[in-house]
């Protein structure tokens, strides 16, 4: 999970579904500021409940930030790497935000709510850095950003059982939902922005709702999965679910000594886009340079054995030298080994290549370079 | 009431021994070391016939979010390491004071600053 909490000491803020953690025995930690539920029983059948059924999780710790008026399109453009304003209306995209030097701050999903009405939802632990920059680069435009991390809470249903549990509670039309849309509905009697995104490689949706309403919508979407099968499940499963999935967390894949085109995300950069944008000159000579002379690649790694390769291992070649860095490992419940995600020198970033192993508190564990992602649903 | 059996002691790094039965102790972690690490996926224990030394490492356990060494609580000759264990991890999690159980030790030397439950209880409360 991310190393990096960037909220003030003091006490975790909890939200608005915390007594009902409790209440479900679940057990909580620290993350980013939050005290989020890691895990109600065990994580491993949490997971296994997302890919084979359905999960419910809270996802409240999530930064939203709403940019509205007449230039919110030309100023996201400005701000992000995306091509924000070409985003029709209903649609969501995945997209980053950069330093000047091209440094990634934090990759988010970016919601078009209106013509004139776009949503960011950033990591917990980058919300403030990304209200503060997204503030920053508004001036000129006719544009108001806002923070509205205090606005929502954020529950997600995940899983192959999802749309049914989901239907069951909406008149919203779910099936005319596409991957990456969100519209505004309700659900089991609570106003909320239901969007078909998650970060667990299955199918399923996000529900944005005030924080007010969150605990029935928590009760509503319990009862409703009970006969399929949906469980409660924290962010430990949250963590096994992404990594099998490829999907990169900040902190871990991402960070600010990083840009898109290190982590191998070039594409979320748009140079043909209107305008100039914050980090535009660094990230094209980055893409050059990742052109000419490939960086450090990140691949897969499956363990042959049974230990664990953990987040900042190092990886080395047949002779020991070391050719990359661990940045998230865990047993995979659906591989039933231990996976990692690894920025690897390009030299042995091939999948299959010969002599890979993890530097695992000093002993050499042979490892398997393999392609992202580990774990992909069938469609 | 506690959760820890009485006729067991206990060490600050959670693991339990029992009372040796012909000089022979068996080792494990408590529930509450089992909770904190989550689902454990794999256990390194040291082998039979191997020394192990109170209060040092000799194995470690794997769970999804971390690695954790196994430290001895007694000093001795391993004598059985349980195989059920091995093959499935989920043991310490769900019987970490009876099917979940990890060596057992033919102790070469009382073991002085073990916990009793009550002991351990306060500790844990900390």
């Amino acid at each position: 999970m991310s190393e990096s909490p960037s909220q003030p000491s003091g006490a975790p803020r909890r939200t608005a579904l915390d007594a009902l953690h409790r209440a479900l025995g679940a057990t909580m930690t620290d993350f980013a500021g939050w005290d989020m539920p890691l895990r109600y029983a065990s994580e491993r059948e949490e997971h296994q409940a997302v890919r084979t059924r359905a999960g419910l999780f809270d996802l409240s710790h999530m930064g939203e930030i709403a940019v509205t008026g007449p230039q919110a399109g030309a100023l996201l453009d400005h701000a992000l790497v995306g091509h924000l304003s070409a985003l029709a209306v209903g649609r969501a995209r995945y997209t980053m935000i950069c330093a000047a030097d091209g440094g990634i701050l934090d990759d988010l999903i970016v919601y078009r709510l209106g013509d004139q009405e776009f949503m960011i939802v950033a990591n917990a632990s980058n919300a403030q850095v990304v209200l503060d920059a997204v503030t920053e680069r508004a001036t000129g435009f006719d544009a108001a950003v806002r923070d509205d991390r205090d606005a929502y809470a954020l529950l997600a249903v995940q899983g192959p059982e999802s749309p049914g549990i989901l239907k069951s509670l909406t008149d919203a039309d779910l099936d005319g939902l596409k991957y990456y849309a969100g519209l505004p509905g309700t659900v089991a009697g609570v106003p909320a922005l239901i969007a078909r995104t998650g970060y667990t490689g299955e199918d399923g949706f996000e529900l944005f709702v005030a924080p007010a309403d969150a605990e029935r919508l928590w009760q509503a979407l319990t009862e409703a999965g009970a006969a399929a099968g949906l469980v409660p499940c924290g962010l430990s499963c949250r963590d096994t679910l992404r990594l099998e999935a490829g999907m990169p967390l900040y902190g871990h894949e991402l960070t600010t000594a990083l840009t898109p085109f290190d982590a191998g995300l070039g594409r979320v950069v748009k140079f043909d886009k209107p305008g100039e944008f914050v980090g535009r000159e660094a990230l094209g000579a980055a893409a050059e340079k990742a052109a000419a002379t490939p960086p450090r690649k990140l691949v897969g790694l499956v363990a042959q054995g049974r230990r664990v390769p953990r987040a900042g291992y190092p990886v080395t070649d047949a002779s020991g030298a070391v050719i990359g860095e661990v940045t998230s490992g865990a047993p995979s419940p659906t591989l039933g080994v231990p996976i990692a995600m690894a920025y690897v020198d390009a030299a042995h970033a091939a999948p299959g290549t010969a002599g890979v192993a993890v530097d695992i508190r000093g002993a050499q564990e042979p490892h398997e370079v393999v392609a992202l992602p580990f774990y992909k649903r069938e469609r | 009431m506690s959760i820890n059996p009485e006729q067991l002691r206990y060490s600050k790094e959670h693991e339990w021994l029992s009372a040796p039965e012909g000089g022979v102790a068996t080792v494990g972690i408590t529930s509450h070391a089992a909770d904190a690490l989550g689902d454990v996926v794999f256990v390194q224990l040291p082998e039979v016939g191997a020394t192990v030394s109170a209060g040092e490492t000799c194995g470690e356990l794997e769970s999804t979010k971390s690695v954790s060494d196994l430290y001895s609580p007694v000093s001795g000759e391993v004598t059985e390491i349980n195989q059920d264990v091995v093959d499935d991890p989920s043991l310490v999690n769900s019987a970490p004071f009876e099917g979940g159980w990890l060596f057992k030790v033919r102790e070469s030397a009382e073991s002085a600053d073990l916990l009793t439950a009550a002991e351990y209880d306060a500790f844990i409360a900390g």
